[in-house]
This record gives C-alpha cells, sequence and structure tokens, in this order.
C-alpha cells in the first residue's frame, strides 16, 4: 500500500505526547524483546533503535485492542488478527499503567466518542448545540448515532 | 518504514462508517494524467482504491499538517492537499461537481487528529464549567443550568482554526494548527492544557473527588463519568441520612 512516507516520517519528528524507552517485541517468529524509543504522536506509535533518528516502523492506532499483560507487560493487538501481539515490557508496573491508558486514549475514533459525549452532555443540559458557533454542526464526523460501534 | 498494512486495509474496508467517499480524479506524481478512484475518508486517513469493489486500497494519505486548497479551475472542481516541507509531495485532485468538490474540502480540511483534539479539549472545559462553575476572574460567574451566553474568552475561540467563508474562490482551509499551535507536550508529563491560559484553580470541594495530582481538567470522558457517579452517589447518601434525620 502506497503512503506519503515523507509526512509520515515527519509526524514521527513531532513532539510527542509520550515517548520512552521500552523493550518491545514485534509478532513474527521468533521475535525477542529489543530496546526500542516508543513514540505516541496523534494516533501512531513509532518505534526507533535507540540511536537512529528514523523510525524502523509505525502503528496506526485505530481498531486496536490494548491488553495488560503479566507484571510490567503490556500488548497491542487488532481487532482482525487478535493473536498477533506486539508486546512491551515496562520498566515498572506505573509506568506500565500510564501506557495502557494513554494507548487506549490514543485512537481518532475515541476522540469522536468523546466528542460527541461531550456535544451531548452540553446540548441536554444547555438545550443549544456547542458546535454551533463554530459552524461544524452539520459535519458528518460530529454527529449523534452515525458511528456508534 | 514498516506500516501495519494489513490493519490499515481492514480499518479502510470494514463497516465503520466513512467521514467521507466517492469518486475522485488524482493526478499522478510525475504524469499529470488524472487516474479515477474510490477515496474513502476515515478519521485522519484518506485511502484510495482503484475500484469501489476493490479489496484493498491502492494507498492512503495520512492528513496531520496539511492545507487544502482550491486550485485554478482548469481542469474543473480540483483541489490540492499541500504539506509544509519543501521536498513534500502536493496532491492534486478533482472531484466530479462543485457541490462534491465543496463536501471533500470541507471534510478533508477537518479530518485531522489535531483540530479533532482541539474542538474535543474545547467541549470538556465548557462542561467543566457548566458542572462545577468557575472560580475566579476568568470565566465568569456560576451560571444555572438551562441559560446559556457565547464563550466570554475570545482568545479560545482564536485557537481554533478559522472558517472561511464560502464567496471566496481562493480560500483556504488550515488543516494544521499554524498559530495556534501548542508548545512541545514530549515526555510523559500527560496531557496538559496546550496553547489556551489554564483555567482558574477549581473550588475546594471539587478536589476530595480528584484522585489525579493535578487539578486540571481530567483528560478522558469516562474520568468525568466516574466523578459524576461518585458525585452522585454521594449526594443521594447525604439526601437519605437528612431524611431519616439526626440519630439518637
Amino acid at each position: 500500500m502506497r503512503y506519503n512516507e515523507r509526512e509520515l516520517l515527519s509526524l514521527a519528528r513531532q513532539p510527542a505526547e509520550k515517548a520512552a524507552e521500552i523493550r518491545m517485541s514485534v509478532p513474527k517468529k521468533g521475535s525477542v524483546l529489543k530496546k526500542r524509543l516508543v513514540k505516541l504522536v496523534v494516533n501512531f506509535l513509532f518505534y526507533f533503535r535507540t540511536d537512529e533518528a528514523e523510525p524502523i516502523g509505525a502503528l496506526l492506532l485505530e481498531h486496536c485492542r490494548i491488553t495488560k499483560e503479566e507484571e510490567n507487560v503490556f500488548s497491542i493487538s487488532f481487532i482482525e488478527e487478535p493473536e498477533r501481539k506486539y508486546c512491551f515490557e515496562c520498566a515498572s508496573e506505573q509506568q506500565c499503567q500510564e501506557w495502557v491508558e494513554a494507548l487506549k486514549r490514543a485512537s481518532y475514533e475515541f476522540l469522536r466518542r468523546s466528542l460527541i459525549f461531550y456535544r451531548n452532555e452540553i446540548q441536554k443540559m444547555t438545550g443549544k448545540d456547542p458546535l454551533e458557533q463554530y459552524g461544524i454542526s452539520e459535519e458528518a464526523r460530529f454527529q449523534l448515532g452515525t458511528h456508534q460501534q | 518504514m514498516k506500516l501495519n498494512e494489513r490493519s490499515l486495509a481492514f480499518y479502510a474496508t470494514c463497516d465503520s462508517p466513512a467521514d467521507n467517499s466517492g469518486f475522485l480524479y488524482k493526478r499522478g506524481e510525475r504524469h499529470t494524467a488524472y487516474h479515477r478512484r474510490w477515496f474513502v475518508l476515515k478519521g485522519n486517513m484518506l485511502f484510495y482504491f482503484e475500484e469501489r469493489e476493490s479489496r484493498e486500497p491502492v494507498g492512503v494519505i495520512v492528513l496531520e499538517g496539511c492545507n487544502v486548497e482550491l486550485c485554478d479551475s482548469a481542469e474543473g472542481f480540483a483541489f490540492a492537499i499541500r504539506f509544509g516541507g519543501n521536498k513534500s509531495r502536493t496532491y492534486v485532485l478533482a472531484a466530479e461537481s462543485q457541490v462534491a468538490m465543496e463536501s471533500w474540502v470541507k471534510s478533508l480540511s477537518r479530518a485531522s487528529f489535531d483540530y479533532m483534539r482541539l474542538v474535543v479539549r474545547e467541549l470538556e472545559k465548557q462542561l467543566e464549567e457548566m458542572r462545577w462553575g468557575s472560580a475566579g476572574g476568568r470565566g465568569g460567574s456560576r451560571e444555572p443550568p438551562g441559560s446559556w451566553k457565547p464563550k466570554q474568552c475570545p482568545e479560545r475561540l482564536l485557537a481554533l482554526p478559522a472558517i472561511l467563508p464560502k464567496e471566496n474562490g481562493c480560500a483556504v482551509w488550515n488543516n494544521a494548527l499554524g498559530v495556534g499551535q501548542p508548545p512541545d507536550t514530549s515526555g510523559c508529563g500527560g496531557n496538559d492544557d496546550e496553547g489556551t491560559p489554564r483555567p482558574p484553580p477549581l473550588p475546594p470541594r471539587r478536589r476530595v473527588f480528584n484522585s489525579e495530582a493535578t487539578v486540571e481538567s481530567p483528560s478522558t470522558f469516562c474520568q468525568l463519568h466516574e466523578r459524576y457517579s461518585r458525585e452522585v452517589a454521594r449526594l443521594r447518601q447525604d439526601w437519605l441520612e437528612k431524611q431519616r434525620g439526626p440519630r439518637p
């Protein structure tokens, strides 16, 4: 699949919501945990060899499942292939929890659900649509009920 | 750079609703010939397929940090997705009608994750202020539910991308944050307020429920929901005790 790699590389260099050196393994036969620089930017998780400027890879965090595994460990898998897991071994249980929380909130779809929720709450309390003042109330992406899972 | 292509392809083709879809003509990179492709916009990802029934997209354009502009209509209904950086490619697309072109330009210019996050944070703050009131000068007085005043903080409105009128034939819809760009938030500091001034300290009552170290707004509606439910439970308990009357 073609993609705009230059822009994605540029995104990987931007300020991250979260970044840390974490040991990581990919869902490939014989794959072992390796120390990587892991960086969360918008809904992408980039991972780098610790001394390199360009990421080895990127994961788009949509339709994925973040699972707390054993102590200090969490995994990312995608709903169409739940057995293929990217595993992450953190330095501490606290770091592990923080990453699980952050990654669960990292998808565009999660943001969208939050927006619909807030919009609905404000509308219930005030009788007015808070998106009207920004001129975006009719945008398809913000409609109540159209994006329920 | 590796990408989780299989998952991307699944995301593109699964039955989750698209934010826009339709045929567009895409101009080739080196050759100026246009190819008709089926485009599907989901979130900040613009997928394109050879045919509408194709099982897998030919490609995807990640829509972060781009501008969407109208082109001179030599091609007719043409618009461009332009990225910053001198070596960046510009994607030139053409719709099949004026209505389709306007629909695509609008939806593409608001497609970025950054934009969505801005709007969510703005609504989150509004809800916080309405529910808990705002102490101190900035937010205005506590308002009863049901009344609605326009936002009294002009600097917040300016932080959102400007929506330009349709009459301007050369309108540029800016998908990037531009002037309102938040400062660097790298590291594990969590979600801080970015760009907009921090809200005034919340009334002491709220701190009892706030299990986080900071008194800033919670970053998720799950936490908000959780807080409401605890508050409701506590109020209910208080009310029940009052009903029972003082104990001997």
